[in-house]
């Protein structure tokens, strides 16, 4: 391997709040304290990290965005996004059961970093267990007020809906409202919950932070490669021997990660295609994992680590399958605020249907690709994007497999692919049944 | 506790804007009654002081809210992509089986409602099925009849 793994995140994992002090935690937020919000701040930008809910934003300039109190005089809020709904990512879950004190560690670093009493952390409504852990890890400090200090952590669940991810959806959310974007500027730094200064940050972001404090910026910046520095706490899954959430330090090949840490394709079968950063971002073929699982190195092949959601998928996959499952995904998950996902989605899904279908004609090849420009960047927030940035991926990477589908009239799979036939919460939707196109 | 007064004690956890708690009132409804009748819809706008249309148009747009009743035992699989390619269908279809329902709908002794659902959050651990909110992990066709038991025989 050419990193060694190290971990920083899901180091001595531990829901007790005795065996996690016996480990050295509470001693960086007890550092942080004795620094001030700036110092520790510049701590965060020394460290180089980078947002790990998918934008990949500085964190320390994402901090250093909130007013002061004489600027701005209201409350500042602290929101941590722990809405982790996207396809292929399911690290925040394991990081909230194996480390939840680690987590509130660095809510509370991150409250004195921005001046705030107040952190909301958004859960999805379905990780009941993670859910659980941390609020037996939030009452473990009830007794505790040199640990809490001032700052009061409410911990809200969401309850079903992907785009409650996106962070001004979230802050909707929490304030009772249907989960739907709002339009930017201005930005939550600015005006976010109750139009106050508020951060909001993944929870992997915020469980890195009392490491950074503990080790000190500096040196969390030594590990990983320019632009990418640190651990990364990448979750793998779909066709790969052994499944599960690793740490690696960034710039790790795709190759190794797949191959070295996940044991390879099972059942003798081969690599097809691999989703580098959960379902929205910009398909691999096989001939493409020799890359670093880095920002860089997957920017030149015009993708990115995302969510860090690695899907691996084997030579049983049809590639038009795969547009129509997350296709469908995207049209069950749009909000409905702008025409061009809420109608472009459904549509999207009804044209790669029609090609799965074997109904499809040549012109239709054009239409996707058509609907995917009527769509990419003419929306409030990125979940149409997402759904014609990747089928437009798909076409341009597997276009042979596309045209198969008209030249043959249906799936060449002709019924073995590993997707075939797989309901779509979507369809079970009797109000929004998915369109027929016109022939 | 009553409902008012749990919906009440979830309103002083958001003192800036207490419509903040209208997820978790919806939540706590849900648990007592089951699924959120216009009747329940009623009872939670009163407690939140909003309007039962307001709080009907949020009930609406979460996936877990159940606007219909629903059975005893709620079993939930993951469709999406990761869990598909290792055999979700094959365990929905196993579900559909031993329930003698669709997806979708409720077995008819009214114990069991069944949802293909998106992803959950598992991937690596395929298939996860949320049985009672609860994921089971690396669940195959083969394990759908004694998780159907399990349920029945309560």
């Amino acid at each position: 391997m050419a990193n060694s793994v190290e971990q920083i995140v899901l180091a001595d994992a531990t829901a007790s709040l005795v065996e996690y002090e016996a480990t050295g935690g509470y001693q960086a937020l007890a550092k942080a304290r004795a620094m001030t919000p700036a110092e520790v701040t510049d701590e965060l930008l020394a460290s180089e990290l980078r947002g790990r809910g998918g934008a990949f934003f500085a964190t320390g300039r994402k901090w250093s965005f909130v007013p002061s109190k004489e600027q701005i005089p209201k409350p500042h809020y602290l929101v941590v996004n722990a809405d982790e709904s996207e396809p292929g990512s399911f690290k925040d879950n394991e990081i909230l059961s194996r480390v939840p004190h680690r987590f509130i560690e660095g809510c509370l670093i991150t409250a004195h970093a921005i001046d705030c009493k107040n952190v909301f952390v958004y859960i999805r409504g379905e990780y009941s267990g993670p859910y659980e852990i941390l609020v037996t890890a939030l009452e473990e400090l009830r007794d505790r007020p040199e640990l809490r200090g001032d700052v009061t952590i409410v911990v809200h669940r969401g309850a079903g809906a992907y785009i409650c991810g996106e962070e001004t959806a979230l802050l909707e959310s929490l304030e009772g409202e249907r989960g739907q974007p709002r339009s930017k500027p201005p930005f939550p730094a600015i005006s976010g919950l109750y139009a106050s200064p508020t951060v909001v940050n993944n929870v992997e972001t915020i469980t890195t932070v009392a490491p950074i404090i503990a080790m000190g910026g500096a040196n969390y910046a030594k590990l990983g490669v320019e632009n990418s520095r640190g651990t990364r706490v990448v979750s793998l899954s779909g066709n790969v021997v052994n499944g599960g959430n690793y740490e690696i330090e960034a710039g790790m090949s795709l190759r190794e990660i797949i191959y070295d840490l996940g044991g390879g394709i099972p059942n003798g079968r081969e690599l097809k295609a691999v989703v580098p950063g959960g379902s929205s971002t910009v398909i691999l073929t096989k001939d493409e994992i020799d890359v670093g699982y880095d920002f860089d190195s997957l920017a030149q092949l015009h993708t990115a680590m995302g969510s860090a959601g690695i899907v691996v998928l084997d030579d049983r996959c049809c590639i038009v399958q795969l547009g129509v499952r997350f296709s469908e995904f995207y049209e069950h998950e749009s909000c409905g605020k702008c025409t061009p996902c809420r109608e472009g989605t459904r549509w999207l899904t009804a044209i790669l249907r029609k090609l799965e279908d074997g109904r499809a004609t040549q012109a239709d090849l054009d239409l996707v690709l058509d609907v995917c420009d009527r769509i990419n960047g003419k929306c409030l927030c990125p979940l149409g994007d997402s759904d014609a940035i990747i089928v437009a991926s798909y076409v341009a990477k597997f276009r042979a497999e596309f045209q198969r589908h008209i030249d043959e009239g249906g799936c060449p799979f002709g019924g073995h692919s590993s997707l075939d036939h797989v309901l779509a919460p979507v369809a079970m939707h009797s109000h929004s049944p998915v369109t027929q196109v016109p022939a | 506790m009553s409902l008012y007064e749990a919906i009440q004690e979830e309103r002083a956890k958001y003192p800036a804007d207490s419509r903040s708690a209208v997820l978790p009132a919806l939540r706590l409804a849900q648990t007592e009654h089951g699924w959120l009748s216009p009747e329940v819809l009623r009872e939670v706008a009163d407690a939140l002081e909003v309007t039962p249309a307001y709080v009907k148009s949020i009930a609406s747009f979460y996936d877990q809210f159940h606007l219909a009743p629903v059975g005893e035992h709620l079993v939930e699989v993951c469709t999406n992509v990761s869990c598909a390619v290792v055999g979700a269908q094959q365990v929905v279809e196993a579900f559909e089986s031993e329930l003698g329902c669709h997806a979708g709908e409720t077995s008819a002794d009214g114990k069991v409602t069944l949802r293909a659902v998106e992803c959950l959050g598992g991937c690596g651990w395929a298939t996860v099925v949320a049985v009672d909110h609860h994921y089971r992990t690396h669940v195959g066709a083969g394990d759908v009849p004694a998780i159907v038991e399990e349920l029945r025989g309560e």
